[in-house]
Formats: structure tokens, sequence, C-alpha cells
């Protein structure tokens, strides 16, 4: 785990991640400037180190209703913000960038961060960035098998001899500057099906699995594919971090939770998704086994011990600005994370 | 409410003259109800890639759009080699795997004999409850000779076809009423 930067004596890592995406708030029908999201994402992060959070993320979609195209830049910006928070992407679509380029920004932001970047690489769950970025979908899944494999390579070797279909080889190339202690955490982004999870097992690098609701139980066969599969590899999943990722709200009681977050959740989805999320479901986001953390904060603390139970995982990363949520209710939430929260996922989770 | 026919074949023109028949039928006996009707020989509509439906566009775009906003869909198709044209597989790739959540879905099926009475019933009622479809159950089968150069002159598929737009729009309408209630027992 060290080599992710993780250590297991601290217990359960807590992170939050958003998005990044730029949608009107329901209950006034107003959208603030991309200049004020772009602020109030890296205000965010403020919070969220003061509040002893241990990570912040931050997403690149491409398309409408979205304020994040340039992840890496806005991430420059809370590295310079902050001191002590470990930031990532969530994720970078490496399919439709070059390795390289990404290589050489998140080593960079890592320097100045002083060591604090991570890079999480995903495939992109909606594609009209292939069309703007000049890629063709059809190669959906060998472009990022193949910029994936290389962006590892990049991590790992300073001088790199390399050649692949969809990039120009690469011949004792020096890929510069280095990150802090030489190379940085590279995790792969999975949707929560198994499919993806056992090729991030193959390969031996952490997952980051997303999720939006359902049972527990159901992504436990994820994760279990994922250790399998690392296993039949030859890697020791024990030296495999796994981060989980999903909605999480937290108010003075469920059902005031339930009523702050919904209209959020189900109008953003709509606008960036094309459908709504059904109540019936959204309802039964409450039980203690389902994966969204919406609820009391002893609710949510009983629901992310479960989940440390049920998954093993090193990091639960919370969503909780989705879909034009004011900054209040985020700053309450930060706020209800760090004194309540997280001191007892700690108090829970950390070897003594 | 909205309700779109869709006539799910690029040949021949059974299909469509019954869904013609269905719309028309539709008009007279709710002319509140806002009818679309897409005749897929009329588009130009590619293979689905996966995309999510928003991100189509041209004639796909259109189609993916106008299906996901519709209350209730009729859809209408003929059998081919004992199936579903593709045409209209297509179009059911191209949606979301959830995508008739909360609509009504009736079927109407023209076949050239009625060895294929049991297609819809084996082959597209499945696809529709996959895709969370609240279906009616009793779908119009019509076969090749209850037509006579692009009319219907059987007089009991008439029939039929109007009890079938009758069933879909009271359907839709009692569904949406206990959706409605439903929602807000919820408070949230």
């Amino acid at each position: 785990m060290e080599k992710y930067r993780i250590d297991k004596n601290k217990g359960l890592e807590f992170g939050i991640y958003t998005l990044g995406d730029h949608l009107p708030n329901p209950l006034t029908g107003e959208r603030i400037s991309a200049e004020e999201r772009i602020h109030e994402i890296i205000e965010y992060a403020k919070l969220a180190e003061q509040a002893g959070i241990d990570f912040f993320s931050v997403g690149e979609s491409h398309q409408d209703y979205f304020a994040t195209q340039a992840h890496s830049v806005v991430l420059s910006a809370i590295a310079q913000a902050t001191e002590k928070i470990k930031i990532a992407s969530s994720s970078t679509i490496i399919s439709t960038s070059d390795p390289v380029r990404v290589y050489e920004d998140f080593a960079t932001i890592d320097l100045i961060s002083k060591g604090r970047t991570e890079i999480v690489a995903g495939r992109a769950s909606r594609i009209g960035l292939f069309d703007l970025l000049g890629y063709d979908v059809r190669n959906y899944e060998e472009l990022f098998e193949e910029k994936f494999d290389l962006l590892l390579k990049l991590n790992e070797e300073e001088i790199v001899n390399w050649s692949g279909e969809f990039r120009k080889p690469l011949r004792n190339a020096k890929v510069l500057p280095r990150p802090q202690s030489g190379s940085m955490p590279i995790w792969r982004a999975v949707g929560g099906s198994p499919g993806s999870a056992i090729k991030a097992g193959y390969a031996g690098v952490p997952m980051f699995m997303a999720h939006l609701g359902g049972p527990a139980s159901v992504f436990k066969r994820t994760v279990d594919s994922y250790r399998e599969a690392a296993r039949s590899k030859g890697f020791d999943p024990a030296e495999l971090p796994i981060a989980t990722a999903g909605f999480f709200y937290a108010a003075e009681t469920s059902q005031q939770a339930l009523k702050d977050l919904y209209p959020h959740i189900n109008e953003g989805m709509k606008r960036t998704n094309g459908q709504g999320f059904p109540k019936q479901h959204f309802a039964q986001g409450v039980d203690k086994h389902n994966i969204m953390n919406i609820g009391s904060p002893q609710q949510i603390i009983e629901k992310i011990l479960y989940q440390h139970e049920t998954f093993g995982h090193q990091r639960y990363i919370a969503q909780i600005d989705f879909g034009g949520m004011p900054f209040d209710n985020i700053k309450r939430n930060v706020e209800l994370i760090g004194t309540e929260i997280l001191p007892a996922i700690k108090k829970y989770t950390a070897k003594n | 409410m909205k309700i779109v026919g869709i006539a799910g074949s690029i040949v021949g023109s059974k299909t469509k003259t019954a869904m013609e028949y269905t719309v028309k039928a539709m008009n007279e006996k709710y002319p509140n109800v806002d009818v679309t009707l897409i005749d897929l020989a009329e588009y130009n509509v590619q293979f689905s890639d996966g995309r999510n439906y928003l991100e189509y566009e041209g004639d796909t775009g259109y189609i993916t759009k106008t299906i996901m906003e519709a209350d209730a869909v009729i859809m209408g198709t003929p059998v081919f080699q004992a199936s579903i044209p593709a045409t209209l597989k297509n179009i059911f790739d191209l949606l979301p795997q959830n995508a008739f959540r909360d609509k009504v879905v009736s079927l109407l099926v023209t076949a050239g004999s009625a060895k294929h009475y049991l297609i819809p019933e084996q082959q597209i009622k499945p696809i529709l409850a996959y895709m969370k479809a609240q279906i009616v159950q009793t779908y119009v089968f019509i076969e090749e000779k209850d037509f006579n150069r692009k009319e219907i002159t059987n007089e009991d598929v008439k029939f039929r076809i109007e009890r079938l737009v009758e069933d879909t729009v009271v359907l839709t309408e009692t569904y949406k009423k206990i959706q409605e209630e439903k929602d807000a027992e919820y408070d949230f």
C-alpha cells in the first residue's frame, strides 16, 4: 500500500469528489456562472482540507452542464490552494488524450502540491468527447486499454520505448518532470460492473469503483472479481487499494436528507443522462444495506462501516455537490463529516 | 399526453397502413392526445454505437428523443424470419436500458400467417419487460389476408385497433395517476 501512499494503520480514508457538473439549482431554476462554479470547487477543496478529509478529486466531462473540461487546470489551482489533502482526477478520460501530456500535467501538479497528486483514469460514460477531440468511438475499448497501458509505463520508467496503434512510437523518450517521489498512484476507474474490474485486477492497478445505488452486496461481487483477477496474475490483493465512490448526503434526519438531495439528483440526471432517478429506488437509499450514503450522520457512519466490513476497501469518496446543490448545503455536509462522521470512521477503522 | 406510434420496418406497407389507421383512430377518439407517427422508412437511422441517447444527432437523435419524451408508445412491426425486423431491434438498442420505465407500450403486429401469432409474446414482450415498460397485454395481430391494396378489409381488425387505442390511453392515464399518488407518499 505504501506505493499508493496509503497507511492502513490510519483506517479508512475519507474523500470527496465532484464531477465538475454545472447544473441549475432545480429549486430556483438558477445557475451560477462557470467562473463561480470553478471557484466554488476550489473553495470546496479548501473546506474539505480544513475538515480533515483525506482526498479531493475533480472529474473530466466534455458536454453541456459541466465546467471542468480542463480538470487538470482546476486541480493545479487546488494544489496551490491546499497543503495536506490528497488530490486527483475522477476521472481523467485517458482514451481521448495523449498519455504523455496527461502525465506531464499531473506530474507537474504533483510537484506543485508537493507529492499529493494521483491520477484516476477512466473510459468516459458519455462519448460526445470522442467527436470533439477527434477520436473514433469505434475504438472506445482499444483506445483506453492502449493509452492506459502507456500511462502506467510512463509512471514506472523514466526512459520509455513504446509503440502502439493510436500514437506515434516513443524512442528513448524522457517524460518530464517526474513526480516528487519518482512515480504517483494511478487508479483505474470502474463503473461497478465486474468486466472492467477484472481488467484492473489483471493489470494489478488500484480500482476506483463508482456506483449509483443498489445493495452493497452486489458491488461486493465486483470487488471479489477484481481481487481474484489480480491474484490470478500473481499480484497480492492485500497490496492493491480499492476506493468506492457515490452519492452522499447527511442531514438531521434521513427524511430531511432525502428531501434536500432528491430534486438535485433527479433533475440533474435528467439533464446529463436523459432520465431521472425513480423515487422508489431513491427511498431505498437510506437502508443500511444500500450503497448510497444518505441519512443522519449516525446512519451514515453505520453504512460506511458496514461497507468497510463488506469490501475491506481503503478509501470512501463522497459525491455531495451534484445537480446545482447550494454551496451552503455543501458546507454543512463538510462540517458534519469533519465533526461527526470522520472521527467515528477513523475511531472504528484505524489501528492503534 | 404524448403518444408515439412507430412503424418498425423500412419495407412493405402493411404495418404502415395499420399504424396510420391506429393514429387516425386515436385522433378521432382522443383529439387532445398529442400523437406522432414515426415511420422508420422515412428516416435515416444509424446503428446503435452505445452512446447515450441524447448524443445521437439528425434523424437518429430525433427518434430517440421523441420516444423518450413520450408517455406511451404504440409499436407496430411486421414479423421477419420468425422475429422482429432489425430496424426495430436497432431502436431498442439505441435507447437506455430502462427506457420504458413509467411508459406504457402497446403492440400491433402484422404477419404473413397465423403461425407467427406468438412472436410478440415470446420475442417482443421480454424486451419490453427488460426495458421496464408497462405493457398493454393484449396486442393486435393482423394477417396478410386482412389487407387489400393498403387498406384494412377485415372489420374485426378495425375493432381490435380501436380497442388497442383505448387500452393504451386508459392504461397511460391510470398508470400516471397511480405513479403520482405513490410519489406523493414519499414526502421528499
